[in-house]
């Protein structure tokens, strides 16, 4: 018997931030890319034990879970880390696509009075509470990866990235905090 | 005052301005040291000090001083450092803000700023006539390289670029807002004010370092029963303490583009003596607006007349800001040179402040009562209907030459400063920038905003509001708000011109210049015309009249009116030539921002990055993977470590990582349906726990990618891309799949870096991995090749394909990212011990090429089919459809003698073909010769002990056998065609 | 930049999170691999790339992922309206499309009134 893999995290030891942004990594999750038609999101919902948001840029969080709207029959589901999200969609037993993808993203967490500056160092949404407030989420454009941003309070922000592309969020995301620790 | 011993400058009046004494400034220029009060410009400080002369002008090396007090500046150009690394050519000294212990330096001249060598072209400026580049190095050609390029670069430019890596950092930041007001003059302050009120998010930009606009010149105007300057101040104050307003000083509104996005770059410590480490130089703000407000203002105009160019002569706006703004005065001794009421006011200041005032020659023969009778009152002699024709002075002006217009009664004045003005243009650059369309106001001789583009209002100066009353109501309107705010200035200002004035001829002669910058006088404009340029924008790059860092935002008027005066058009057809970004110059490491070193491009690292690196990798850039290249022991070269890694590989067994690999998740019940139509091959029949190798055509037929995809279940397919093509594999798929075949039941999930993949290749690779796998049995018999199951590795659920790239017995074993470099670790540990080694992309290269392998987009082009390419068993001709079946059946893809991919070998085993070589048949044929094709991949192979090739070339599959000539520099080699198969041809290892 | 409304998303997003995809309403023929040469050329390689009003593909990519349709100026680069993928060829008002007359792009140079 060989002895069992350890995890190695991508982003273990990074730290970073300013006086008005802290940037750290998220602990691992469980994640799953769920895929399914207007008819079957209800069943989904129930075997999730949440509603999934059908309303563009909104989150939902249920059972420990949040799943995040990422476009018209596409929702990425975060839960904990050992949350059986792959069978508790296919519990659903109707049509749907659900593909783990908890090793494929990290997570980056930003908080602070300086969040949103820092996160506009590199991405052209606006981040206003009137046009993002808490709860918001949408897949876009930090300066040159693509990230999943879903705001978690007024000032944290939860950033969801291919782990290849964290160095670079994470390095940028410094880069926008020692701004925005001089404008905000 | 901070005692006798500051010398703050002879010309500093005390009781003018607005600075504080008490707050003081070293600065050096060329060497010599100055003290500056803190707020002024590197341009009010010399001022102040007597120091006119700044620089040499572009072409003739001619003395230049200090044109203008604001960014507009075409002459007063310096070099500002703080060290060797931070040090900037070409600032517009009426813009840098001293700092204590600014060096400043002139530029343009050699040895020194008053004995300039240069100068010399000033004598032979017949030479350097409008378009004289253009006559004068066209011949002979071979002095090109040699002669004339090295002279014009050594020539071109004035500053001197830094040659050391710019230590500073630049921010950038995307914001939004309602509403967004370039200027904070009165107009903009005004704006904001009415748009605040409203609730509505309003930033506010301006480029001085303090809110006000053309109230730093005033003294006269009152606003709300304040001081108009005061009044701007407190404005400022009440609009930044408003939690929806975002008020920036030192930012300039350099562009306004498409769909209400404007470009801002705000200066955060060029003013700073010693800025803290983490501020940035300077922010980019990328603003989109939901409305702008331009409140631009106007730049005033310059007159046109002979040696208008001496330091000394400057704006009469420029001067009323140097004193009532600075405290200083322009001269002891001063000339006024006027085509507008404006230039009195500043001689009203100056006179009040002490300094004479020589004489008011204004060209207009009858100037306003009202501001006659002010200057009769202050005791200054006004020459209505005279004109300045010329002036001298070597390194300042000494005296103007003042003329009764029609040349009668021509007098010398003395003076030591010349001040001037021909009126004002509005600035529509952004207007303008904002594809707007501009009226020509013909009774103001001025363009105007017309016909707008984009939801945007121009209130004030740059909108031809002159009164101020007006100008308050606009911006109040402009801003929707309903405020209120009362203002009284002491003059209405009229008159103005544009062109040439008195004594700009005639034209063997005079220098009367229009763009300082460039060196372009009247003359070089009328030359042009006269030449044939008849549309202004040949006019323009003729002579390059506006085409200086400053873009003519003094000379462009003037240059027009010229030109229509010489082809006797009205200016509105002879046309303006149209403003692009930036406003001002931006520098490149704002416009780079965070993009440097590590953040300039994202470089992509696999889970097991670090255990290469630990073991020795040296990598090489896959797109923007770090892929593990070869890796060499000690003394090893490349060669030595890849003909290593190679033998190890079919001997034993080797271990790489193909973590990059693309992967793509396709599921639902329509998968293998949707497969069939986006590869050529036939998936259907593919059983779960099989895998094929895939190949994927566009529309037009030619090979688009290629790879393994496993079937995992019935509705569920793990497809494998190339490195490169993952990202636009899976947009072509979802573009099939969204809008042609909308209807199938199947998702696509990008898993690319879910997984970590341990490709174990080589006759032990079975051994190696064994006692990590659960709950599949690997024998050759339950697993054979082309295999995929779902099992446990290292007690983690994984993927475990059965395949291979080289040709050996092999496994690519896929486990969550996380747990990469675990099983990474442990799977080499033990190959090490059987005698198995890493590899990298260089000998995967090699082996792959020693089985004839393809690399999509090495080995294939983009006009390469699957027949070329020799894979013409993966096109199913069963299907009714799939993606590049009408592409293929094309005339051209189906003709005798297309370029067919092969194997080559050399004559001689040791010489290896350089990639890229062309192909042809007979080496002796006259040039150029007829191309059969080129080589695509060549390597040494160690484990076929010579070297190897593919090439594509014409009807390369008939050729076999066929000698063929690959003709190089310096040699030709000889090849032989062979089929592509070098290493194993029966095949056998792979089942092994 | 461009802002271009998504209408999955509903809103108007920055141009950096799209991706254009060509000419629209192009269907891809059913019975592709027995149309002729010319209908294939016609289908796969001819592009109208008209001045002024256009109809043509953007991918929300770095968005919801959609593919949609929009009706675009190229002239004043004004959006006269975004529609999801598969829906008919929208009407526009043609009050938008502006500036057929002029010709190239110098003569837009220098156009003041």
């Amino acid at each position: 018997m060989v002895e069992m893999a350890t995890r190695t995290l991508p982003l273990s030891g990074f730290h970073g931030g300013s006086s008005a942004v802290r940037i750290e990594a998220a602990p691992p999750a469980g994640r799953i890319s769920l895929r399914a038609r207007a008819e079957d999101v209800a069943a989904l919902s129930g075997a999730l034990g949440l509603d999934l948001p059908v309303k563009p840029k909104t989150s939902v969080s249920g059972s420990g879970r949040t799943a995040l709207w990422l476009g018209p029959d596409e929702w990425l589901v975060v839960g904990d880390l050992n949350g059986g999200l792959m069978q508790a969609a296919a519990n659903a037993g109707v049509l749907h696509s659900a593909t783990d993808v908890s090793h494929r993203n990290t997570a980056i967490l930003v908080s602070g009075p300086g969040a949103a500056a820092a996160i506009n160092a590199g991405c052209p949404q606006d981040l206003s509470l009137k046009a993002f407030p808490v709860g918001a989420c949408a897949r876009t454009i930090f300066g040159k990866v693509e990230i999943v941003l879903l705001r978690t309070a007024e000032e944290a922000f939860r950033v969801e990235v291919w782990r290849s592309f964290s160095d670079y969020a994470f390095g940028l995301l410094a880069e926008g905090a020692r701004d925005a620790a001089f404008s905000l | 005052m901070s005692g006798s011993s500051i010398n703050l400058g002879a010309f500093r009046i005390k009781g003018a301005g607005r600075l504080t004494p008490a707050r003081t400034a070293r600065f050096t220029f060329d060497g010599k040291s100055y003290t500056a009060m803190e707020g002024d410009s590197v341009a009010s400080a010399l001022l102040a000090h007597g120091v006119h002369l700044l620089g040499r002008s572009f072409k003739y090396h001619r003395p230049r001083g200090i044109l203008s007090a604001g960014p507009e500046e075409p002459n007063a150009l310096i070099d500002v450092s703080r060290d060797a690394a931070r040090r900037q050519p070409n600032v517009r000294a009426t813009v840098q803000e001293v700092f204590d212990g600014a060096k400043i330096a002139s530029q343009n001249r050699w040895p020194s700023l008053k004995y300039d060598v240069g100068a010399f072209n000033d004598l032979l400026s017949p030479f350097f006539a409008a378009g004289f580049y253009y006559k004068t190095f066209m011949w002979p050609k071979a002095a090109w390289h040699k002669l004339y390029e090295p002279f014009i670069r050594r020539a071109a430019g004035l500053g001197v670029a830094p040659t050391e890596e710019d230590p500073d950092h630049y921010a950038s930041r995307y914001a939004h807002c309602d509403v967004l007001i370039a200027g904070a003059g009165v107009a903009g302050l005004t704006a904001a004010l009415s748009a605040a009120s409203t609730g509505a998010s309003v930033f506010l930009v301006d480029e001085q370092p303090e809110v006000g606009g053309a109230l730093h010149a005033d003294s006269a105007t009152t606003i709300d029963g304040q001081n108009g300057y005061d009044w701007a101040q407190g404005v400022a104050a009440k609009l930044k303490a408003m939690p929806n307003v975002t008020v920036l000083t030192r930012t300039t509104v350099f562009g306004y583009y498409n769909h209400g996005f404007l470009g801002l770059v705000e200066r955060v410590t060029d003013h700073i003596a010693r800025p803290g480490r983490d501020m940035p130089r300077e922010r980019l703000w990328q603003v989109r607006a939901k409305k702008v407000i331009l409140a631009t203002g106007a730049i005033e105009r310059h007159m046109v007349f002979a040696n208008n160019d001496r330091p000394g002569i400057m704006l009469a706006s420029a001067a009323r800001t140097f004193l009532n703004h600075h405290g200083v005065a322009v001269g002891k001794r001063v000339g006024v040179y006027t085509a507008h009421d404006s230039a009195y006011e500043a001689a009203f200041d100056l006179k009040r402040a002490g300094v004479s005032i020589a004489a008011i020659v204004d060209c207009r023969k009858e100037p306003g009562e009202a501001l006659l009778a002010e200057a009769r009152a202050l005791g200054i002699s006004v020459l209505a209907g005279h004109s300045v024709t010329d002036t001298n002075g070597r390194l300042r002006i000494s005296s103007m030459t003042v003329v009764m217009n029609g040349g009668f009664n021509v007098r010398k004045i003395p003076v030591d400063a010349l001040i001037v003005s021909a009126g004002w243009t509005p600035s529509v650059h952004l207007f303008s920038q904002s594809r707007g369309k501009l009226r020509f106001d013909e009774q103001n001789q001025r363009f105007l905003p017309d016909i707008y583009a984009q939801d945007c209002v121009s209130v004030g100066a740059c909108n031809g509001t002159d009164d101020l009353a007006e100008l308050i109501d606009e911006a109040i309107t402009a801003g929707g708000g309903s405020i209120a705010v009362s203002g009284e200035n002491r003059f209405e200002w009229t008159g103005g011109m544009i062109g040439a004035a008195e004594g700009a001829g005639p034209d063997k002669v005079v220098k009367a210049f229009v763009d300082f910058q460039h060196d372009v006088t009247a003359k070089d404009i009328r030359l042009a015309v006269r030449e044939g340029m008849h549309s202004i924008e040949h006019i323009k790059r003729f002579t390059t009249n506006g085409m200086a860092s400053d873009q003519g935002k003094l000379s462009n008027m003037h240059g027009l009116a010229i030109a229509a005066e010489v082809l006797n058009r009205p200016i509105p057809q002879v046309g303006l030539t149209t403003f692009r970004a930036p406003y001002t110059p931006v520098t490149y490491g704002t416009l780079v921002g965070h993009s440097r070193g590590p953040l300039f491009d994202p470089a992509r690292k696999t889970p097991m990055h670090d255990l290469e690196l630990a073991e020795g990798a040296e990598f090489e850039d896959v797109g923007n993977w770090k892929r593990a290249w070869y890796y060499p022991k000690r003394g090893e070269d490349m060669a030595a470590a890849v003909n290593r890694e190679c033998r190890t590989v079919r001997e034993v067994a080797g271990v790489f990582n193909g973590s990059t690999l693309g992967k793509i998740e396709v599921v639902g019940p329509d998968a293998a349906k949707f497969l069939n139509l986006l590869y050529t091959n036939a998936w259907d029949t593919l059983k779960p726990g099989k895998s094929r190798y895939g190949i994927m055509t566009r529309e037009d037929g030619f090979v688009y990618d290629d790879g393994v995809v496993g079937r995992l279940a019935e509705n569920r397919f793990h497809v494998t891309t190339t490195t490169g093509g993952a990202p636009r594999v899976l947009h072509h798929m979802e573009d099939y799949l969204q809008t042609e075949f909308p209807d199938l039941k199947v998702w696509l999930t990008s898993t690319t870096e879910q997984w970590a993949v341990i490709v174990v290749q080589g006759p032990k690779a079975r051994e190696i991995i064994r006692p990590f796998v659960e709950g599949v049995d690997l024998s050759n018999e339950a697993f054979p090749h082309m295999s995929v199951a779902d099992c446990a590795v290292m007690g983690v659920p994984s993927r475990l394909f059965r395949v291979s790239f080289t040709g050996e017995l092999g496994y690519e074993v896929n486990v969550p990212a996380d747990y990469g470099p675990a099983v990474w670790k442990a799977i080499w540990e033990r190959a090490k011990d059987m005698g198995g080694c890493l590899y990298g992309t260089e000998t995967m290269h090699v082996l792959r090429a020693e089985k004839g392998y393809i690399i999509v987009g090495q080995d294939t082009d983009g006009t390469v089919t699957p027949d070329d390419a020799g894979l013409g068993w993966a096109v199913s001709s069963k299907k009714p459809d799939f993606v590049g079946i009408r592409g293929l059946k094309r005339p051209d893809l189906v003709r005798e003698g297309r370029k067919q991919l092969v194997g080559l070998v050399t004559r001689n085993p040791n010489v290896v073909l350089e990639e890229g070589g062309q192909i042809v048949s007979d080496p002796n044929q006259p040039k150029p010769m007829k191309m059969l094709g080129h080589v695509t991949s060549a390597y040494w192979s160690e484990n076929c002990g010579r070297s190897i090739a593919l090439a594509l070339v014409a009807g390369g599959r008939s050729r076999i056998g066929e000698t063929l000539y690959v003709p190089l520099k310096d040699r030709t080699i000889e090849v032989e065609v062979t089929d592509m198969v070098f290493f194993d041809k029966e095949g056998g290892r792979i089942h092994g | 930049m461009l802002l271009i409304h998504c209408p999955y998303c509903e809103e108007d997003r920055s141009e950096l999170e799209f991706r254009w995809a060509g000419e629209a309403h192009i269907a891809r023929p059913e019975n592709i691999a027995a149309i002729s040469d010319e209908e294939f050329a016609e289908y796969f390689f001819l592009r109208n790339n008209e001045k002024g009003l256009t109809y043509e593909r953007w991918r929300h990519i770095h968005g919801c992922g959609r593919f949609f349709n929009a009706a675009r100026d190229t002239v004043s680069d004004k959006f006269l309206a975004t529609y999801k993928a598969g829906m008919p060829k929208q009407p526009v008002p043609q009050t938008g499309a502006s500036e057929k007359t002029v010709e190239t792009y110098e003569a837009t140079e220098g156009d003041a009134r």
